[in-house]
């Protein structure tokens, strides 16, 4: 187990480095100099020009300033947004809060509604799988930005019972701000860990090892417990954590459809406004916390599943 | 000997999508307290489902009827806590043992489960008698295996792990469904032995579930022949072997090679097995039997006692004794080995 | 990281017709395709042309579904929007599969360090999702449909290539391929003539699911305001200008355009389903 964690804890850093590569030198040789964002593209005198380079190293050496910003990254500084004049470190700060806490919630109802209704469509039959079946089919059709709409309109605007729009404040507010927008983002990833876990919860029910279990006179109840469900949570364990680790990205959209204030509505906002350093330190959270995500998925894989020789994940 | 295990007439149909296959025509057998009987058959036969009806392990829409008593109890009509508590007194023995524990607990777990779940014995005590039953059949350092996973153990070894489990909740009957058939050779006499042994030293009845004729008759002290979801013959195991009354059962002695004497090419039964939805009306068998007459074909065969067993052949009387002399009449010709 | 093959969610009922539903399917991605063809020609009023004093207004004379938020005709602008947001995915779609078919078959082929190496790239790639790909190609490029269209498509290179690598991988391994080599036919020869063909089907599976996914995300984008640009028809722009109408109470535009999103990726992703399991049954 150490051996496999430190592995995956190489790869991870190894993925991490060429990841902050990628997102500085492609935003660092994006057209258009930093300044020009900040002075609205008014010649400047070449003295204040000169000023500016030095305060934010612009005239320093590509690899040089890709060094500076990795090690300060490591120490938390993130670099300072120009057309701002605030550090990213602290814009990303006041704004990681709502987004964690949508994926958060969101992740919530992805594993009660998902898990719940794909067992019981699994185990039920019928008329409940039949409904179960119906309720994904048409989640599964519903993205984010159409959920939101459909959300909005009805529950907020129609019948009024949620706010539509901004953040909140306080605990209960801010979960009742946030209850429409998790239910957006969780539409399709509801949909499909519910379809996952039906076909997961089904095929361990006419495994052989259960009809073991029945044939020695345990009780059902125990029977699906102990052997459908805890073989089930392998295939479930790994959808549901690839469809939380891609709803980190997804948030933007939800964010702005909502007029919340997290990290992927500001990562929008920035690429609007070519802020650069925002951009690139809002993309290497969000590309942090989606490689980690996918990190403890492969752990849990391999706690969950002792076949596994811990070498890697079976495709 | 009053029987413990008693089924009549009993037939069972599976449901497959919109269809109803009939699998088992009219079975009917005893078991007494202590006594093995082997039941051989292809592939098909209906021999495994029978060994399901009597567990309750059928499939789901599948339709039964008949009687099954076990220890005076009717089987067929056991629900809720009554029918798991007759699960539990009939133990079963899979074919494939991989695939029949669960891979991802533990040995321990899996030997235990019933013994805490059931009857509410302490972990400790659950296995304590895991590694007593470990020992009994044969395998070394229990300790270390009940800390192992399946996938860590060879398959005569699991087979061993499952023989051993069924016998943990002190059954009356074992039901073995061809438990060796996946095993190699050697590590399939070492697993029959073993089986053998217990079963006589616990005073358990056995049902034995196999397509190797000679297999049954070595455990068992009667075996039944099932043919396309209908006993054929039912005797004594030594007396089948070389006195069969149902040309199949002639047909199954001949098709295994023997030990003893070389023969120059193997009988291979002619045609192929079938299962009893798709069987022909009258005699099932006649279709592949070289003694066949019109009359088999046009009209149904009844079991009738015959010299201490029964048979389902209105020739049986006069074929006796040369059934095994002759050889099946395609044999001389192109027939492929099946 | 490995993605979680959907065939387990598409194997319900398998016969050989396409069934209500496929027929369904089928005649909505029909209209959808002739709308992007003829809509611009056949739509009853330009677009553009707004009136402000017509704003969210209902049904109207010959406007049957009325006017947005700006006062322009609602369904010119929807049948309109259909060529824009059609073309914006296949573009995806394509570059994608040419991409991903491409590296499948070559590290197929050459295994070794080429496929090593490719892994190793693409491992890197999987750990950008597309939008967040795209958002940083609008701050790179500037917001619009080809940036936000190459973002997303080398976003899905990793998936596809992924895919059609196992299968390139199995038909490699097959013995006629081996008989070929020795006989002297090339490389190149063996992958255009043989390799390719074979698992054609299951690149149109993927690249019709991938289309699906394409529409989803690019909307996902123009509604971001970073894709296709605000005056210009489109449907995921269409919800986003709609929004504020939405909130006053008018839904229309915001709704009808997600309806036509809805209905054509459904149409879509379950042909693309259907089509890989049948390309996937007849490869066994």
């Amino acid at each position: 187990m150490t051996r496999f964690l430190a592995r995956r804890t190489a790869m991870l850093v190894a993925t991490m480095l060429v990841a902050s590569f990628a997102i500085y030198g492609a935003l660092y040789v994006s057209p258009g100099s930093p300044l020009s964002a900040l002075t609205g593209n008014r010649p400047l005198p070449p003295e204040a020009k000169a000023q500016l380079e030095a305060r934010y190293h612009l005239n320093e050496p590509f690899l040089v300033r890709y060094w500076h910003w990795l090690v300060s990254a490591l120490h938390g500084d993130l670099g300072e947004s120009i057309p701002l004049h605030e550090n990213v470190s602290t814009l990303i700060g006041q704004r990681v809060g709502v987004t964690a806490g949508l994926v958060l919630l969101t992740s919530v109802i992805i594993v009660i509604a998902g898990v719940g209704l794909g067992i019981l469509g699994a185990l039920g039959k019928g008329l409940v799988d039949n409904g179960v079946l119906l309720a994904s089919t048409v989640s599964a059709a519903l993205p984010s930005f159409a959920a939101a709409v459909v959300l909005q309109f009805v529950v907020a605007v129609k019948l009024g019972w949620l706010p539509a729009l901004g953040t909140g404040h306080g605990f209960a507010d801010s979960l009742r701000h946030l209850l429409l927008p998790a239910l957006a983002l969780a539409a399709t990833s509801v949909a499909l860990v519910t379809r996952v876990t039906r076909a997961a919860v089904r095929e361990e029910t006419g495994r052989e090892h259960v009809q073991t279990a029945v044939s020695r006179g345990l009780p059902w109840p125990s029977v699906v417990r102990r052997h459908v469900l805890r073989n089930a949570a392998i295939p479930i364990t790994t959808v549901v954590g690839i469809t939380i680790a891609s709803l980190i990205a997804l948030s933007a959209v939800v964010e702005t459809a909502f007029g919340l204030n997290g990290l992927g509505a500001y990562l929008v906002q920035a690429a609007q406004n070519k802020d650069v350093a925002v951009v690139q330190g809002i993309s290497l959270v969000l590309v942090l916390a989606f490689v980690l995500t996918n990190m403890l998925v492969d752990i849990a894989y391999a706690v969950l599943d002792p076949r596994l020789t811990l070498g890697g994940r079976a495709a | 000997m009053s029987a413990l295990l008693e089924v009549s007439d009993l037939t069972v149909r599976l449901r497959l999508g919109d269809e109803q296959r009939e699998v088992i025509t009219g079975t009917a057998f005893q078991i007494a307290a202590g006594e093995a009987m082997g039941l051989v058959g292809e592939s098909g036969s209906g021999k495994s489902m029978t060994a399901k009806a009597i567990a309750r392990l059928l499939p789901l829409g599948a339709r039964v009827s008949g009687r099954v008593t076990f220890d005076g109890a009717d089987v067929l009509a056991l629900h809720g806590a009554e029918l798991r508590r007759h699960r539990a007194r009939v133990a079963v023995v899979f074919q494939d043992p991989r695939a029949h524990i669960n891979p991802v607990r533990r040995i321990d777990d899996f030997m235990t489960e019933s013994l805490r779940l059931l009857d509410d014995v302490p972990r400790a005590e659950a296995r304590r008698r895991a590694a007593a039953a470990l020992e009994e059949v044969g395998i070394d350092d229990p300790a270390k295996r009940l800390r192992q996973f399946p996938h860590e153990l060879s398959g005569g070894m699991l087979q061993r792990v499952m023989i051993a489990t069924a016998l943990l909740s002190e059954p009356r009957l074992l039901l073995a469904d061809e438990c060796t058939t996946a095993l190699d050779v050697t590590t399939q006499a070492e697993v029959m032995a073993i089986l053998d042994d217990l079963r006589r030293d616990r005073g358990l009845a056995m049902l034995f579930i196999t397509h190797d004729l000679e297999l049954a008759g070595a455990v068992c002290d009667r075996t039944t022949v099932m043919y396309a979801g209908q006993i054929v013959e039912t005797r004594g195991s030594q007396r089948l072997h070389d006195d069969p009354l149902h040309p199949y059962s002639a047909a199954l002695v001949q098709a295994r090679p023997s030990v003893t004497a070389t023969a120059p090419r193997l009988n291979a039964i002619p045609g192929r097995p079938v299962s009893a939805f798709e069987a022909p009306g009258g005699c099932r068998f006649a279709p592949r039997c070289p003694h066949a007459v019109d009359a088999c074909r046009s009209h149904d065969q009844q079991l009738t006692a015959l010299d201490g067993g029964w048979v389902r052949c209105s020739w049986a009387a006069e074929l006796r004794g040369r059934l095994l002399a002759s050889s099946p009449a395609s044999s001389s010709g192109e027939n492929a080995n099946a | 990281m490995s993605v979680l093959t959907l065939d387990i969610v598409t194997r319900r009922r398998r016969r050989s017709g396409l069934g209500v539903l496929g027929w369904t399917s089928l005649a909505v991605v029909a209209v959808a395709v002739l709308l992007a063809i003829v809509g611009p020609v056949l739509r009853p009023f330009d677009p553009n042309l707004a009136d402000l004093s017509f704003a969210n207004v209902g049904a109207y004379g010959s406007h049957v579904l009325g006017f947005d938020g700006q006062g322009r005709d609602l369904l010119s602008r929807l049948m309109a929007g259909a060529r824009t947001t059609l073309t914006g995915a296949a573009f995806v779609a394509l570059v994608a599969i040419v991409a991903g078919s491409l590296i499948a078959v070559v590290t197929a082929w050459f295994g070794g360090v080429v496929d090593a190496f490719a892994a190793a790239v693409l491992d890197v790639l999987f750990a950008f999702p597309g939008i967040l790909l795209a958002v940083v190609a609008a701050a790179i490029l500037g917001p619009g449909l080809l940036s936000a269209g190459l973002a997303l498509a080398v976003a899905y290179i990793p998936y596809v290539t992924r895919v059609l690598r196992g299968a390139a991988l199995k038909e490699r391994a097959m013995t006629y391929v081996a008989a070929l080599e020795v006989q002297g036919f090339s490389a190149w020869r063996l992958c255009l003539r043989h390799l390719l063909p074979n698992i054609s089907a299951l690149i149109i599976a993927q690249g019709t699911i991938m289309f699906g996914f394409a529409m989803v995300d690019l909307a996902a984008i123009s509604f971001l305001g970073l894709g296709v640009q605000s005056p210009q028809a489109d449907w995921g722009v269409m919800i986003s200008d709609g929004k504020s109408g939405l909130l006053q109470g008018y839904p229309l535009e915001s709704l009808s355009a997600a309806v036509c999103i809805v209905a054509v990726v459904s149409a879509v992703t379950f042909l693309g389903e259907r089509l890989e399991a049948r390309a996937k049954e007849s490869r066994r």
